[in-house]
């Protein structure tokens, strides 16, 4: 971590960030991204901080999911997508091809839109990712990943008694704190969320946001949201996407108040999307 | 007059009479709605289309009922009528005697271009037979003109502005589409019913334990009917289909469905499907023809080895393993194609989450989708094996005739089905054991699928709740 900041000093960001208070830890440069002929994302460059939330808003179509999913090489999956510029991690590009996608997305985990708990047992689920990853010897050592995965989800008092009933069987706010337990369990330095609220009800949501901000001392956190009001309450920076362009970036409170543009204004008070 | 009708293509023409009915009722009950509005259509409760849709419908159903009724028992009560006529000495004869002696009466009066025996008697009969379809169609169509008549009548007399065609009319096609489910349900339920009775035929003659557990089967000479050795080969070449068809269907369908680019799945998924396009006779002759000789050649050459006893595999002409090869190989579509179904079902965001935790292709296909696909699977599996035991052309070409229990796969064994065919085949009379032993087998086998395809279905039923 020591080169962040040097390498943060290095970089020019056309986007400019308001405070340059917290070190860099995601660093993407001239993002395009191409489904077939169609360009998703144009020229998009961002920087993201380590342990605070950024928050990705903007009308749907708007490329931020696409542009979460490229933190992780998650477009890699599809077939027609194609990436291209650098993100650099560390120091690193993950987009260089030397680098394992597998191996990185174990250091950035991802939240989805519906909650996804693999058809297994409760412990199975958070146990998946450290078994594939051999990141614990023995079962004691596997049962104490388990359990701390799900304390810092917030699930452990409602699931230690049934920890082998399959994880499909929970509520769906349970089931979406069930995938975070899962994705912290392999310690990433980054978690991606994609709409992680979208489908569960006001109290299930109130719960993901008060995890959502206890999560952000140890990691560096990335929402995709469509609702501003989330952005407004869990975020620290907020980035405004429209038609696969960055129209915005900064300090959440300010874009709030105080936004540049007239689209983010237009955007945030309601007026289109 | 009444020849003539006896040889006219009446079915035709009654067709082509129905449906001009059917206009013209819809044509006239259309315009007296249009009548009754006085030009404010919005004022019907239902469109006049429909009143014209009801009339139609009022006219012809009763006609179609009667024409129905009349293709049912027609024939009946022609041969019932010249049984009656016929002399003594000729009624005489007994039910079956007489039942073809009318047969030939029936088929010599039916051909047009038909000439007199010389037998009086008979070609006596045969023009009376004419002239008695030609009476009873007469009878059967003017029934049918009045029903129409009737029906028309009663259908114009329902119309005004409040009457509820649209209603009605829902409610005929309602009993359309009941009715063809009615036909399906109904020929399945006959289908048993009749398996059944000649079934419990056989039982009454022939221990039923002793057919199911008997291992003995001499049914060509009548002596013994157990059927052990039947059910035996039947699961040995169906054990030996899906050894080649589990496997090699799942992996493709793994394949098609996560590995395969849209490019390749688009080749290679309709290739394998016209695998279950071929006709089984056609996988008969490759079984008998070329995968026959090389299992025996095999056999004779393990045979030879100095380490193996002599004569230690039977390497007959045809073979168990000749034919649960080829089985084989046929059924892989319906297992690909079934499980290459239900692992797309499976939701995407489940190969998302697991790629998303750093898991490869293979361990999120293996830890992932096959677990959720799991029960897709097996049903696939069930409806395969239940496919492998009623197959019958392939077994029967290259399985061999001997009812014996061997492990030996090179030994030629016999199946339900082939059986089936063997007793049914060339001169048989319907009330002898051995024939009605063949109803027997069929009713085993058809409980058999019966059971394996019911489980499937529950398995994938349960799989649907859980993901839909």
């Amino acid at each position: 971590m020591d080169g962040n900041m040097e390498h943060f000093t290095q970089t020019k960001s056309s986007a400019r960030a308001d405070t340059a208070s917290a070190p860099i830890k995601v660093d993407c440069q001239n993002i395009d991204v191409y489904y077939g002929d169609k360009q998703a994302i144009e020229d998009i460059s961002l920087q993201i901080e380590d342990r605070s939330v950024t928050a990705f808003i903007g009308p749907s179509g708007c490329g931020k999911s696409t542009f979460l999913r490229c933190i992780n090489r998650m477009n890699d999956t599809i077939e027609s997508a194609k990436v291209t510029g650098k993100i650099f991690m560390d120091g690193a590009n993950i987009n260089d091809p030397a680098i394992d996608p597998v191996l990185l997305r174990s250091r950035v985990g991802m939240v989805f839109q519906k909650p996804n708990p693999f058809p297994k047992s409760i412990y199975d689920n958070i146990a998946y990712g450290p078994r594939i990853h051999g990141l614990a010897s023995g079962k004691a050592e596997m049962d104490e990943v388990v359990e701390n995965s799900l304390r810092k989800a917030g699930l452990w008092e409602e699931v230690k008694d049934r920890l082998l009933a399959p994880g499909t069987g929970l509520s769906g706010g349970q089931q979406q704190r069930l995938c975070i337990a899962r994705a912290i369990a392999v310690s990433p330095e980054v978690i991606l969320m994609d709409e992680p609220c979208s489908a569960l009800d006001p109290i299930a949501t109130a719960k993901i946001e008060e995890l959502i901000d206890e999560l952000r001392e140890r990691y560096c956190i990335v929402i995709v949201t469509h609702s501003m009001q989330q952005a407004a309450r869990v975020s620290q920076k907020t980035a405004f996407f429209h038609l696969g362009k960055l129209i915005e970036y900064g300090d959440t409170e300010r874009i709030f108040t105080n936004p540049e543009h007239g689209r983010t204004q237009d955007y945030i008070t309601g007026r289109f999307g | 007059m009444l020849e003539t009708f006896g040889h006219l293509p009446v079915a035709w023409l009654l067709f082509a009479v129905l449906a001009a009915a059917a206009f013209m009722a819809f044509y006239v009950g259309r315009t007296q709605a249009v009548g009754i509005a006085r030009g404010y259509t919005s004022q019907l409760n239902s469109q006049p289309n429909y009143h014209g849709y009801f009339v139609a419908m009022a006219t012809i159903a009763p006609a179609a009922i009667i024409l129905f009724l009349y293709i049912l028992f027609g024939e009946s009560l022609v041969r019932a009528q010249i049984a009656g006529e016929l002399p003594e000495r000729i009624r005489a004869l007994g039910d079956l005697e007489l039942a073809q002696y009318i047969d030939r009466i029936s088929e010599h009066a039916t051909r047009r271009d038909a000439l007199a025996t010389g037998n009086a008697l008979f070609d006596a009969a045969s023009d009376r037979y004419t002239d008695l379809v030609g009476l009873s169609r007469i009878a059967a169509i003017l029934l049918a003109v009045l029903a129409a008549a009737g029906g028309f009548f009663f259908g114009r007399s329902r119309l005004s502005g409040d009457f509820r065609a649209r209603a009605r009319v829902e409610d005929g096609i309602k009993f359309l589409l009941f009715l063809c489910a009615a036909i399906a349900v109904l020929t399945t339920i006959g289908i048993v019913a009749s398996l059944l009775f000649e079934a419990l035929r056989f039982f009454s003659r022939v221990n039923v334990f002793s057919f199911l557990f008997g291992t003995e089967w001499n049914a060509q000479t009548g002596a013994d009917f157990g059927a052990i050795p039947l059910f035996f080969g039947t699961f040995l070449i169906a054990f030996l289909a899906m050894l080649v068809a589990a496997p090699i269907g799942l992996f493709s369908a793994i394949y098609l469905s996560e590995y395969a680019s849209p490019r390749v799945r688009s080749i290679v998924k309709p290739i394998l499907e016209l695998l279950a396009g071929i006709p089984t006779v056609v996988y008969g002759f490759f079984a008998l023809q070329f995968v026959a000789p090389i299992v025996r050649a095999s056999a004779t050459w393990i045979n030879g080895l100095p380490f193996i006893p002599d004569g230690f595999l039977a390497a007959q002409p045809t073979s168990a393993l000749a034919a649960g090869l080829v089985m084989g190989i046929m059924i892989i579509p319906f297992v690909s194609s079934l499980s290459d179904d239900v692992i797309n079902a499976v939701p995407q965001t489940l190969r998302d989450g697991a790629y998303a935790m750093g898991a490869t292709k293979s361990e999120t296909v293996k830890q992932v989708v096959m677990p959720a696909a799991l029960p897709g699977v097996i049903a696939a599996l069930l409806l395969a094996v239940s496919r492998a035991i009623g197959e019958t052309m392939i077994v029967v070409m290259a399985a061999g005739q001997r009812a014996q229990i061997t492990p030996d796969p090179t030994a030629d064994l016999t199946t339900i089905t082939v059986q089936i065919v063997a007793l049914l085949t060339g001169d048989t009379e319907f009330d002898s054991a051995k024939t009605l032993s063949a109803f027997a087998l069929g009713f085993v086998l058809f409980i058999v699928t019966l059971i394996f395809n019911l489980i499937a279905l529950r398995v994938v039923k349960k799989y649907r709740e859980k993901y839909e």
